[in-house]
């Protein structure tokens, strides 16, 4: 048996060098920001560090303004506040085939600020999606992205972090990061991760800062996808409808034999543009934001509909959070972007009901359990320093 | 994976393990307490293989439960062939189940990703949602390692990719 310390150890080690290297872009920022302090005039670097406070868009119509047709919509009474934008960050977790172009998408719109969380670095394999390059082959994917985001629209604050969602070690960084610093800047989670155990860890630490999220995902032959809004407390959370996990679309983290799902630059796009048209009726309150939406590109059909929060969520935070909401139901926040429709409303019950499933082990275990309450009597008394050790012997 | 696992992996083989009543990850007050089932669970387990002469791997943790290594074996033609196992619990446990590597296997079979965590099969992530909190990690390794093993090892056995 390997030494356990060892082990640790090379555990400790890791997430040490992770932590600094945070710091030494945290440490390059700040280095940037002084620089931008005492030469304000120095216009490169106050395009890398802007500050939103100085940003405005202006409502002019000329060649030269990049937001003239955005804020158009204005003019056209779709949104009665486009400059809103200024005060949102995005945190964007998974900048793959969706959460990239939803980060591009978010850039060319003005977005006050971007926070992108991705470990993974960029491969020749990715290049049949869009946005990143054969020459950012090797460069962390938040490295390649900050780059090009930065070229495509320096207004924005970008900040990039290799960071693994579901690592516990990460856990504090990243929600400090999806938690508002300032209560006047809204912020908003797109989860664009690819598997089931990233999305359980989103799902607890949007629960945990009572951030709202938008989670995504392909299915893994490519040809449908979906978005699901999710505010903690007032829709169901990720874990509230197992069904719907496999249902709709997280195929794509239910991934089986031969490693490689599939996937297109299409499919990813259109995914990617329903997010982001959500996550703009989110924070611009235009349009009713829809909780689930499902694309099937073969029949092209669309469905959309509404799941309600399940009293027996095996989340204990999203059984808190529903408690508030109903504690505080009038200063609820964004209780009123869905509109939910009764009639479109799903119930749980129905969803599970067309659920089979192959293996049924449950009743049995819990036989199990009953058998062994003698042997468990023995156990109770020892310590979990002792049970490890009883565990190394056994 | 999945219909090729029905033919080899037996359930009955493998046993079972007691269920979990605490639903606790490891930032919760209540961890010491979920950690006490874990241990117990898996003890219980495996002194019931041992029992039924189907004792099929070992196990520990880190002092706080955090990181757990072992190793499991697979007999195939009065050979034993062993591996190192590792995982993390991640941060969403036990909503989400622990990712298992074999890190001496990577690069050997399809059914692993980087880093060497094992492809699960596509009945692992439904069972486990279905039944979270009470699974735990003895249930990670009944459902999920020893199908995976009792899959990918003759194949690798077969393509000479492992040897003793
Ligand atoms: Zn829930």
């Amino acid at each position: 048996m390997d030494n356990p310390t060892t082990h640790g150890l090379e555990e400790e080690l890791r997430a040490c060098k992770q932590k600094i290297q945070n710091l030494l872009r945290e440490n390059e920022q700040l280095e940037m920001e002084m620089q931008q302090m005492k030469d304000p005039k120095n216009s490169l670097s106050s395009n890398l560090i802007p500050n939103e406070c100085e940003r405005s868009m202006s409502g002019e119509v000329n060649s030269e303004n990049r937001y003239s047709r955005l804020m158009a919509l204005q003019k056209m009474g779709v949104v009665s506040d486009y400059t809103r934008i200024i005060q949102c960050s995005v945190v964007i977790i998974g900048i793959g085939g969706i959460g990239i172009v939803a980060a591009e998408m978010l850039s060319r719109c003005g977005i006050g600020e971007l926070i992108l969380i991705d470990h993974d670095s960029v491969e020749l394999a990715n290049m049949n999606r869009m946005f990143y390059r054969p020459e950012h082959s090797g460069m962390t994917k938040v490295e390649a992205a900050k780059q090009s985001l930065t070229i495509i629209n320096s207004d924005v604050k970008v900040s990039g972090f290799n960071l693994d969602v579901t690592n516990l070690d990460n856990y504090d960084i990243i929600l400090s990061l999806i938690q508002s610093d300032t209560p006047s800047r809204q912020r908003l989670v797109l989860c664009c991760v690819d598997n089931f155990s990233a999305r359980m860890s989103i799902n607890q630490l949007c629960l945990e800062a009572r951030v709202p999220w938008l989670e995504s995902g392909l299915s893994e032959n490519a040809v449908s996808g979906h978005i699901q809004f999710i505010v903690p407390g007032v829709t169901a959370c990720f874990a509230c409808a197992p069904p719907l996990v496999v249902a709709t679309g997280l195929e794509a983290s239910l991934k089986k034999e031969g490693v490689c799902v599939a996937s297109l630059p299409t499919t990813s796009a259109i995914i990617a543009g329903l997010l982001v048209q959500n996550a703009l009726k989110y924070i611009l309150r235009f349009g009713k934001c829809t909780e689930v939406l499902a694309y099937n590109s073969i029949q092209d059909f669309f469905s959309s509909y509404c799941l309600k929060p399940n009293p027996k969520c095996s989340f204990k935070l999203c059984l808190q959070r529903q408690e508030e909401v109903i504690k505080n139901s009038e200063n609820c926040m964004s209780n009123n972007i869905f509109l939910p429709q009764q009639d479109e409303s799903i119930q749980l019950e129905e969803v599970s009901k067309d659920n089979e499933w192959n293996i049924e082990v449950v009743e049995e275990v819990a036989d199990e359990m009953r058998e062994n309450e003698t042997e468990v009597c023995e156990l109770k008394d020892l310590t979990n320093e002792e049970l490890n050790e009883l565990l190394k012997i056994s | 994976m999945a219909t090729s696992t029905s033919k080899v992996w037996d359930k009955q083989l493998v046993g079972s393990a007691p269920v979990m009543t605490i639903n606790a990850s490891p930032r919760d007050e209540k961890w010491p307490a979920r950690l006490k089932e874990e241990y117990t669970s898996l003890i219980q387990y495996i002194s019931k293989n041992k029992e039924n002469g189907n004792d099929w791997f070992k196990i520990e943790s880190d002092k706080e439960g955090k990181k757990w290594i072992g190793k499991c074996w697979h007999t195939q033609n009065y050979t034993k062939y062993e591996f190192s196992f590792e995982f993390s619990i991640p941060s969403a446990y036990p909503n989400s189940a622990p990712e298992i590597l074999i890190p001496e296997l990577e690069g050997k079979t399809a059914k692993m990703y980087k880093g060497g965590k094992i492809c699960l099969t596509d009945h692992f992530y439904p069972l486990w949602a279905r039944n979270t909190p009470k699974y735990g990690i003895s249930h990670l390794l009944i459902f999920g390692l020893s199908p995976w093993i009792a899959v990918e090892i003759p194949d690798l056995l077969e393509k000479g990719l492992i040897s003793k």
